[in-house]
């Protein structure tokens, strides 16, 4: 198998001018002006960045045009957050630009973060001369080899004739397949130096196989065994969306009447408001999802990876169920939990098959999930989603999240930070439409809000973009609120405050018998109030809203929703005490799933 | 814990070998041996890995290294169907008194003396391990001053070949 045959190749943009063709002599571009003519031509209209001694050829470079769009970020971390941030709210690849050494390691945290929720990214980073590598030169790291372990590949250029290859060879693995990081370290010689640009590049990717038809005969084993199916559910993952796959994940469920559940990273895959939808499984996901999964004798994992959050103790998790596993990467399936039928194939293409492969299944097979059905609806009336008033008399997180979302609407962007408001941003948000909900699941990267909604509302200027945001994680990235205002990005922010780092209080609560170690941050109801967040917000020239009461929230939430000639920045001053319910206790079955503080759901054994 | 030998077909890029050994080693698999060399064909590279895993993570980890990007195929060799060989130097002490038995040792093994000195002979071997393991045990009472091993090689018997289907076009 050839490369060409393989692997889809990079599409140019026709209106481009492609400088190739018999005769014509090619261009002859630095290596600087090729990283940008190669972008361009990829189609990448945005980047963000922060420039330093290895990039600044390429900054140079930058000035000079005006096809693509730099955000000049405050702190590298911001732009790679918010590289993710533009590809998880449009589907495109995000980009973002670092020099060398610190400039570089400070992409690292939203690399992992990239690589855990499969994020399609591609970083370009600066390195010192070829000719100083691996002289503790100034400035020098080993992005490459640090980075081995978070990226889906990663390329090191010492010469500007390669640049075209492996700009276009990073956004193609970045974005085909099952998406991921892919960084692109590139000399700072190999920006200065001049070649000919060629275009599009011949891509030299042999290993590079990724498998999107699925076979067929699984297909239909799948398919039979959901006909045969009593208690089957739809255990739909964050592969849905980046598949772009919602589309024929409603026509399937629609077809089969089976239950769906969305996790965390498919929140939005399938609207929350359709009637076959249980809600989020998981540690704090609804009762009828988790135990629609731990009770099913079918789980058609969709794009889902069998996450410890999801499965809770995998030895017990949903012991009498027949697995299908649906996955674009084959090293998924049977990593936690072995399937009886492995599907390797992209989520899009498989689904569709599944459909059609259903319909013939029925034909000679009579499908009947009501007595499951009644259950599991018995189940969501019974333990709905809900919350009680704090004691204290402050104000109840989850009211605050509940309105952002019923004020704002589905049409709107939400990007959580980590932590108890990321749960409740899942829970109490209804989200209708894929690509709507943005966190960071799988490395929980405290930090991840502010500058992924930055990036969400460059690649969508017309949506609504709300970062509901905790004060623990607001304080790590809030720099990109100058960003914002600079740059015209009126994202709003939510700050849940609740003074204190409150899903390691409350586990300290539930789990430490209430020593409370280090969790208090001074920033909320009868504290210090380090910082004030309104203060901050003003010294950023955003908007800053403080509301105390339930009575203000709806109207601060429409002032923010009114105001769009600079960011806003809310500050929600909430009840600490407020936890996150349901759970399951890290460590045990499914089976133990708390509605509430040492309530659980009474349900019949088989 | 069993044997394991895997033959991978990789692109001869810089830093492939961390990639390989760092998948191993996040998982917290001991490479055995590892030899890496030239093939037929120019610009790719055979990596052969001895470990010693569980069948499951193996599987595992050979997906894995199949997600990496300059990995074009991974092969594992079973040892009926295979031949794998390895590649030993040792210094044994071997003065007057004691080379002529040193050398029918030598001889027995089908080994050979590359190097002798006053006091010691340079010995090369190759075998499976069973066999450079059975010499060393020979040879251990006159007194092993240096050993230098190869990792072990492997090629698949009969005439099907690694690269036959990856670079037919």
């Amino acid at each position: 198998m050839t490369a060409d045959s393989a692997v889809p190749s990079p599409s140019p943009s026709p209106a481009a001018p492609v400088p190739s063709g018999a005769g014509a002599e090619p261009e002859i571009l630095t290596g600087s002006g090729a990283i940008i003519r190669s972008l361009e031509l990829l189609g990448v209209t945005d980047v963000f960045g922060l420039p330093g001694g290895a990039v600044i050829p390429l900054y140079d470079e930058l000035m000079t045009q005006d096809a693509i769009r730099h955000i000049l970020v405050r702190h590298e971390q911001g732009a790679g957050h918010a590289a993710e941030g533009y590809a998880s709210a449009s589907g495109r690849v995000g980009v973002a630009i670092a020099t060398s050494g610190p400039g570089a390691t400070n992409l690292v945290t939203a690399i992992a973060d990239a690589y855990m929720d499969s994020v399609p990214i591609v970083c370009i980073t600066g390195q010192v001369f070829s000719t100083l590598m691996g002289t503790d030169a100034f400035q020098e790291a080993d992005i490459v080899g640090i980075t081995m372990p978070i990226t889906k590949h990663s390329f090191l250029v010492k010469r500007p004739e390669d640049i075209p290859a492996a700009i276009a060879s990073a956004h193609l693995i970045a974005s085909t397949g099952r998406p991921g990081p892919v960084l692109v370290d590139i000399t700072k010689d190999a920006q200065q130096n001049k070649a000919p640009f060629i275009w599009p590049p011949k891509l030299d990717l042999p290993g590079y196989r990724p498998i999107t038809k699925a076979h067929g005969k699984q297909v239909q084993a799948a398919a039979q065994l959901l006909a045969e199916s009593r208690k089957p559910v739809l255990y739909v993952g964050g592969g849905v969306i980046r598949a772009r796959a919602s589309e024929e994940l409603l026509a399937f469920a629609e077809l089969t009447g089976t239950p769906v559940v969305t996790t965390l990273m498919a929140r939005g895959a399938f609207p929350d408001s359709h009637e076959q939808h249980l809600g989020m499984p998981g540690m704090h996901g609804t009762v009828s999802a988790v135990l629609a999964l731990q009770e099913a004798d079918l789980i058609i994992a969709l794009g889902a990876r069998f996450d410890d959050r999801v499965t809770g103790k995998v030895s017990e998790f949903a012991p009498n169920a027949t697995i299908v596993h649906v996955d674009v990467d084959p090293a998924e399936i049977s990593k936690i939990r072995t399937a009886d039928v492995p599907i390797v194939g992209d989520a899009k293409d498989v689904i569709a098959d599944l459909t059609v492969a259903y319909a013939t299944a029925v034909k000679t097979t009579t499908p009947d999930i009501s007595v499951w059905w009644t259950y599991l609806a018995g189940l969501r009336e019974e333990f709905p989603l809900g919350y009680s008033e704090p004691t204290d008399g402050l104000l109840a997180p989850q009211y605050v999240i509940k309105r952002i979302g019923e004020l704002t609407g589905p049409e709107g962007v939400y990007a959580a930070g980590v932590g108890q408001h990321q749960m409740w941003a899942a829970q109490y948000i209804k989200y209708e439409r894929p690509n709507s909900w943005l966190n960071s699941g799988g490395a929980g990267t405290m930090g991840y809000s502010v500058p992924a909604a930055m990036g969400a509302k460059v690649a969508e200027p017309d949506r609504v973009v709300w970062s509901i945001d905790g004060d623990g994680c607001f304080q790590m990235t809030n720099q990109e609120l100058a960003t914002c205002t600079i740059n015209d990005i009126p994202i709003k922010v939510a700050i849940i405050n609740n003074s204190s780092l409150g899903m390691v209080r409350q586990w300290q609560t539930l789990f430490y018998d209430g020593r409370h170690s280090f969790t208090d941050l001074n920033t909320g109801h009868g504290s210090a109030m380090v910082p004030d967040f309104v203060k901050l917000a003003e010294a950023y020239g955003a908007l800053g809203i403080r509301v105390t009461s339930a009575d203000q929230v709806d109207d601060a939430i429409k002032l923010a929703l009114a105001t769009n000639d600079r960011p806003v920045v809310i500050d929600f001053i909430v009840s600490r005490d407020a936890m996150v319910w349901p759970m399951v206790p890290q460590g045990v079955s499914n089976s133990y799933v708390q509605y509430a503080k040492d309530h659980a759901p009474t349900w019949g054994e088989e | 814990m069993s044997s394991h030998v895997l033959s991978l077909l990789v692109e001869d890029k810089p830093g492939l070998l961390t990639r390989v050994a760092g998948l191993f080693a996040r998982r917290g698999f001991n490479i055995e041996s590892l030899a890496v060399g030239r093939t037929e064909i120019e610009g790719l590279s055979r990596i052969t890995i001895l470990v010693d895993v569980e069948d499951l993570p193996l599987e595992q980890v050979t997906k894995q290294l199949n997600k990496l990007i300059n990995v074009i195929k991974i092969v594992e060799l079973d040892p009926s169907q295979s031949v794998q060989r390895e590649h030993l130097l040792v210094k044994v002490r071997a003065d007057n008194t004691t080379r002529s038995q040193v050398l029918e040792a030598v001889t027995l093994f089908r080994a050979r003396v590359v190097d002798v000195g006053i006091d010691a002979v340079v010995i090369e071997v190759t075998g499976d391990s069973g066999k450079t393991q059975a010499l060393l045990r020979v040879l251990e009472p006159y007194g092993i001053k240096e050993i230098a091993q190869s990792g072990l090689v492997a090629i698949g018997r009969g005439s099907k070949s690694i690269t036959e289907r990856v670079y037919k076009n």
